[in-house]
């Protein structure tokens, strides 16, 4: 066990948006947070790595709580993918480094340029790495953020929608690399995702958020119809073949 | 987007590929680039020297330089033109650093020392210096500012004021880059209508003072301004380059920044104080030179790229030649009469701002 959300409680001015939330993600998991448009699914990312302050409960990495440390000594353990970034006027390679930022001091040292150009051939951007972030399309900047994420070489990386730009070849490509990224390591990752097929397919566990409260956690075996229609207000069909899962709206 | 399913190679593989050489070779053309910018500026200066309404020859302005000869031609060249050159380039440089650092804080291409009002504070400090510290009456037909030092205290204390209290009201609220943008117009605002209210108030005399303290004009300069202003620069110069990464980080947006472990705010806060101080510092004994705070960073933007590392280095580089290009117009074009550059800088700053859009417009499609 490597990451452990307690009694987690946000709320912005006086509207409480996260309510007493648990759940605790193993190294080589892929946690995915599913729910409903404002059931509270970013601001419950956003908690996991204080990019936004809870205001209650605890979340704890290897068994330290993140209230006691330095916003940099979270970065080099926590990795950040926002569903949007600013287009900045710098080029792929530079947005790239800024990964290795929590890690050294002054400027970046072989081994930082090592983990840039390793993640860079992991995710094949090659090709744009030396272009301007602001000449990108939506799918390829998303791209960068994540290999950002992956030379940050961090314990967990939350994602926040993203494969929310990507066409579906490139959706199941990044979900293929992610899942072997972080099975055959002892890092873990917790998505927020729209698309509960594609959570389905390439996450081993679930968390369905509604109204800022856990609705249910755990991995396949809780996926029903009834579930579905108590957090999203609809009726499907749940189809299940083997390891697959696939909710078919009725 | 090509399928990138066909690379499979895993992180941890030590091979390094070519992209890291050709991002080596691009990082060089902007070393080279900041090289070559340095040589110019070092040739403007010398040729900067040389003209005005007594010619002087290249060698001439050397032997003076090199044997710190105050006397016949040397004394023009050490008593007159070197404190307007010196001047130019620490003016133009704090302008265009300061610059670049609020638009980076601000995150706004618009920001300048003078979007925040901070000119209105300067000029405000200055007229009230003026009317009523008796810091600028003419004495004969001339008009005069008697105590340049006063007026330009006063200038300060109010740019400082007016900073401080952007910064009070972002605090009391939230620290972003929008609400100190609205606080600051909401504070310039106010600033003008008290200089409006001091240009109402004065005679003729002071009034005329007023108006020529807001020209901006690197002819009030003297070696105590020089030193005092290059005393400032030096350390905001360094601290901001400091924060290059920061920078870097929050120019790909807030949240992104704080998941790289940059207290947003706080570099925030520092950038938008050392930004005023600077500019502040500059403005009071110089006036208002406008247009360099945002065409030093602009040009830079689009020849360096958004990488704070070599902007920070290249936009006061890049402000300290257009200054001095601009004053060196300014002092030869109706010679001898000399314009202030405020003047020049605003007629050349406007159009070449407008191509610039032009040109960035062009570039995106």
């Amino acid at each position: 066990m490597i990451f452990t959300i307690n009694g987690l409680q946000f709320s912005y001015r006086s509207k409480s948006v996260i309510h007493d939330t648990s759940f605790e993600v193993r190294e080589g998991e892929i946690l995915a947070i599913l729910g409903r448009n404002g059931a509270g699914k970013t601001t419950l990312l956003k908690c996991l790595n204080r990019v936004l302050h809870p205001q209650g409960g605890r979340v704890e990495l290897d068994g330290r709580d993140l209230k006691g440390m330095r916003p940099v000594e979270i970065a080099r353990r926590i990795g950040w993918v926002p569903q949007r970034g600013e287009l900045s006027r710098m080029k792929v390679y530079d947005v790239i480094l800024l990964g290795r930022k929590p890690h050294f001091r002054w400027e970046p040292a072989v081994g930082d340029f090592r983990h840039v150009e390793e993640a860079i051939r992991f995710m094949g951007i090659e090709d744009i790495a030396l272009r301007y972030v602001d000449e990108l399309s939506g799918g390829e900047f998303q791209l960068v953020q994540i290999v950002r994420a992956l030379a940050q070489d961090p314990r967990i990386i939350l994602f926040d929608e993203p494969t929310s730009s990507l066409d579906i070849l490139n959706q199941h490509t990044l979900m293929k690399k992610l899942q072997s990224v972080i099975h055959d390591s002892t890092r873990a990752a917790v998505m927020v995702m729209h698309d509960i097929n594609l959570a389905l397919r390439y996450s081993d566990k679930f968390l369905f958020l509604s109204d800022g409260h856990v609705s249910a956690i755990g991995d396949h075996s809780i996926i029903t119809p009834e579930l579905i229609r108590e957090v999203y207000g609809i009726d499907v069909r749940v189809i299940k073949d083997g390891h697959d899962t696939l909710v078919v709206p009725l | 987007m090509r399928d990138r399913d066909s690379d499979t190679s895993q992180p941890g593989n030590p091979s390094f590929a070519p992209v890291h050489v050709l991002y080596r070779g691009y990082l060089q053309k902007k070393v080279q680039f900041l090289i070559a910018g340095v040589l110019l500026l070092i040739l403007l200066a010398l040729f900067s020297a040389t003209a005005g309404s007594i010619p002087i020859a290249v060698s001439d302005v050397l032997i003076s330089l090199l044997t710190f000869d105050h006397s016949g031609v040397g004394r023009i060249v050490w008593d007159v033109r070197m404190p307007r050159i010196l001047a130019a380039l620490l003016v133009g440089a704090g302008l265009s650093l300061s610059g670049t650092m609020m638009q980076s804080v601000l995150r706004n291409p618009l920001a300048s020392p003078y979007t925040l009002g901070l000119s209105s504070a300067a000029a405000f400090g200055a007229s009230f210096a003026i009317v009523f510290l008796d810091a600028g009456v003419g004495t004969t037909s001339t008009i005069l500012i008697n105590d340049t030092f006063t007026v330009a205290a006063s200038a300060f204390i109010f740019s400082i004021l007016s900073t401080l209290t952007i910064l009070l009201l972002t605090l009391l609220t939230r620290i972003t880059a929008e609400s100190m943008v609205l606080a600051g117009i909401a504070i310039g605002s106010i600033f003008s209508a008290g200089l409006t209210l001091m240009q109402y108030l004065a005679n003729s005399i002071q009034l005329a003072s007023i108006v020529s303290w807001t020209f901006g004009d690197l002819g009030r300069a003297n070696w105590q301004f020089l030193l005092i202003t290059f005393i400032v620069l030096l350390p905001i110069a360094l601290v901001s380059f400091f924060y290059r990464w920061d920078f870097n980080a929050m120019d790909t947006g807030e949240e992104t920044a704080k998941g790289l472990g940059v207290r947003t705010g706080a570099v925030r806060i520092l950038g938008m104080l050392s930004a005023s101080v600077l500019s502040a510092i500059v403005v009071s004994f110089f006036g208002t030179i406008a247009f360099i705070g945002l065409l030093g960073p602009h040009i830079a933007r689009r020849i360096l790229g958004g990488d704070h590392r070599f902007l920070l280095v290249g936009s006061p580089l890049i402000g300290a030649i257009i200054l001095l290009i601009a004053d060196t117009a300014a002092r030869t074009i109706l010679s001898p009469m000399v314009l202030p550059v405020g003047i020049l800088t605003s007629l050349m700053g406007g159009p070449l701002f407008i191509y610039l859009l032009i040109a960035t417009r062009g570039r995106r499609g």
